[in-house]
């Protein structure tokens, strides 16, 4: 069973973290990871990083291009990855933009996935319908799930095909915004998460964007599997250093 | 083969809309409006009166007899430089508010490199009270501060793009970040053949004016209504789709295409895409971009401002592939030299980017009887600066 699935059958809220790969510092992917683990979080996303992240907030755009400045490369994160299940058995999703996959060849670039023992990819340009036409059998075939993102303006019919060509999980963006967008929530999430929830989809969702603290952990998973936490932990990473990981989580938790 | 575009939004092997699902509804509306309502009688009506009496169409062609003269062929000029405000630009600012207000969008979002999209979309929503909201380069805004005068005169709110190398690419991210967070009153009024489909699409119809224009002012003057050669000079590629449209499947005309070397192909500074990209995604759209090995979207560089995008529309890139035009490129020197030399020879001060269209009758050679028309996409008076420092003049 992929390690995504497994992580939904856990009693409890999922807690997800993104954090962009080669940033503070080149060398930091695995004792991110190492940390991340020992801290109980559920799942992580791992960011491959882009010259124009442009679903990105000021946060992650600036991570990815510091984390290119470092000399983040596709190769060099698979490089730092490739024993990485000899320590981590969380499930581990690589989260990137479409360009450097293709220019790295998609089928290589699954088959290394795979190989390392990645289990997801999250492509945010890469539209359903494309991923659904040309690469799902790719990576059906690697053993990668591939998850999507939805946003309060995806259309119910939409929303419906998302859950049939889906694996793994849902990703909910909490509101129409780039990543890092907003402190808290309201009404019209409370609505849109009740929504989504009445749909009955086969697949869990994990909420994303926006979300920064226990308050909005709490209140994003109340109608959701989950939660991702990218911006916020950029932030704290920058400020406090990755040996102090364990007390942002503890925060959350 | 087939030229134009086709019903899944390809030229070929390049297009389609590689975008965020946040962007899917709007694009997806776009998609499913943009020709109907384009095509409407009162929206054609509108449109073609604004081009008449707003921007000064049909713009003259005009037989160039010294240039002629000294190249041994007969050369027009389209002169897109007499438009309303100095560029083919607003021909497709004009057409894309009038289809933002049948969409019923009250906000208007655009990105500028070298101001001249800016300044036409600022025009546009000046002319319909529509609230406009300019992302430009932090550095472009340094180097093209007259635009930004002109722009804030008209009323537009000209944003920095702090982001990445701080050029076109970049406010064309902001531009696209500011549509994801507000995605139910805005309209994006992209100014290149670029972007998601049905982008490219739509912006080459809103210039496909230009060669209907064309097509019946030769038909007076040389009897029939096309040309041998069209020549046109291509950054992302609008004006160029305008001067080509109604020729794309007319395999009598051929098509010419200059792009910006910079300083040499192998400069490790040039804009010429044709010969430097590789096939990628780049703002939504499948296209030949620069990027290195790892597919990271490089700088380019020319000293046209105009120029200087790392990718090209995904219709150029079809035509490129396809063999069915001729790509050139041309330096910076080169460019300039020719646009002293229009100066001089026929009284009309290019911009940059357009000098670099008539740079080519240096290195190609046409027969005394061919007919051939460039596009004069716009006037030189935004880079007299630029023409200043580099003649000392």
């Amino acid at each position: 069973m992929n390690r995504i699935d497994q992580a939904f059958q856990k009693d409890h809220k999922l807690l997800s973290i993104y954090f962009s790969a080669g940033h503070p510092h080149l060398e930091d992917t695995t004792r991110i990871l190492e940390l991340l683990q020992q801290s109980g979080v559920d799942m992580v996303e791992i960011g491959l990083p882009f010259s124009d992240p442009l679903a990105d907030g000021p946060t992650i755009q600036d991570s990815s291009t510091r984390a290119l400045e470092n000399g983040m490369t596709t190769d060099k994160l698979l490089d730092q990855l490739k024993d990485i299940r000899q320590s981590i058995d969380l499930p581990l999703i690589i989260m990137g933009y479409f360009n450097p996959m293709l220019q790295y060849g998609v089928e290589r670039f699954c088959k290394r996935c795979s190989e390392i023992g990645i289990d997801g990819l999250i492509i945010p340009d890469l539209p359903v319908d494309v991923y659904h036409e040309n690469y799902q059998a790719l990576f059906e075939t690697y053993g990668l799930y591939n998850m999507f993102l939805i946003t309060p303006q995806t259309s119910e019919a939409r929303v419906r095909y998302i859950d049939e060509v889906s694996k793994g999980f849902i990703y909910m963006v909490s509101s129409a915004s780039v990543t890092g967008a907003q402190s808290s929530f309201g009404d019209p999430q409370a609505a849109y998460f009740k929504r989504i929830a009445s749909y009955d989809l086969q697949t869990p969702r994990i909420v994303g964007f926006g979300i920064s603290n226990a308050d909005t952990f709490q209140t994003a998973t109340q109608q959701a599997q989950g939660a991702i936490i990218g911006s916020a932990f950029i932030k704290f990473l920058e400020n406090e250093g990755v040996e102090k990981i364990p007390e942002f989580i503890q925060r959350i938790r | 083969m087939k030229y134009n575009v086709d019903e899944r939004g390809y030229y070929g092997d390049f297009g389609g809309a590689y975008i965020p699902e946040m962007l899917y509804p709007n694009v997806a509306h776009l998609k499913e409006h943009y020709v109907q309502i384009s095509q409407e009688a009162s929206f054609q009506k509108e449109f073609k009166a604004l081009l008449r009496d707003y921007v000064g169409r049909p713009t003259p062609l005009y037989f160039a007899e010294r240039y002629s003269e000294k190249y041994g062929t007969k050369i027009y000029f389209k002169r897109e430089d007499l438009c309303h405000t100095g560029a083919h630009k607003i021909n497709n600012t004009i057409g894309q508010i009038l289809l933002a207000k049948r969409l019923g969008k009250s906000r208007i979002i655009a990105e500028t490199g070298a101001g001249q999209h800016g300044v036409a979309t600022a025009t546009v929503c000046a002319l319909m009270g529509i609230q406009c909201i300019v992302y430009m380069g932090a550095i472009d805004i340094k180097r093209q501060a007259p635009n930004v005068a002109r722009m804030k005169m008209l009323g537009a709110e000209v944003r920095p793009a702090q982001s990445g190398s701080k050029t076109l690419k970049d406010a064309t991210n902001e531009a696209i970040r500011d549509w994801i967070n507000n995605p139910e009153d805005t309209h994006y009024i992209i100014g290149s053949v670029v972007g998601p489909h049905p982008y490219p699409d739509m912006v080459a119809r809103y210039q496909a004016i230009i060669s209907e224009e064309i097509k019946s002012q030769l038909q007076e003057v040389e009897g029939r209504d096309y040309p041998d050669h069209v020549v046109a000079c291509v950054g992302g590629g609008s004006n160029a789709a305008g001067t080509y449209y109604h020729y794309l499947d007319r395999p009598e005309v051929n098509i010419i295409a200059v792009e910006a070397a910079g300083k040499g192909i192998d400069s490790g500074e040039s804009a010429a895409t044709s010969a430097l990209g590789k096939e990628g995604i780049i703002h939504g759209s499948k296209t030949l971009l620069m990027q290195t090995p790892d597919g990271q979207i490089t700088e380019p560089y020319s000293i046209s401002a105009g120029l200087d995008y790392p990718g090209v529309g995904p219709m150029h890139a079809h035509l490129f592939r396809s063999g069915r035009a001729e790509f050139i490129s041309v330096t910076d020197d080169e460019a300039m030299t020719a646009g002293l030399e229009l100066s001089q020879l026929e009284g009309i001060i290019p911009a940059i980017e357009t000098a670099h269209a008539f740079a080519i009758f240096e290195q190609r050679k046409f027969g005394p009887e061919e007919v051939v028309v460039v596009n004069l996409s716009g006037r030189g008076d935004k880079d007299l600066n630029t023409y200043i420092d580099y003649f000392k003049l």
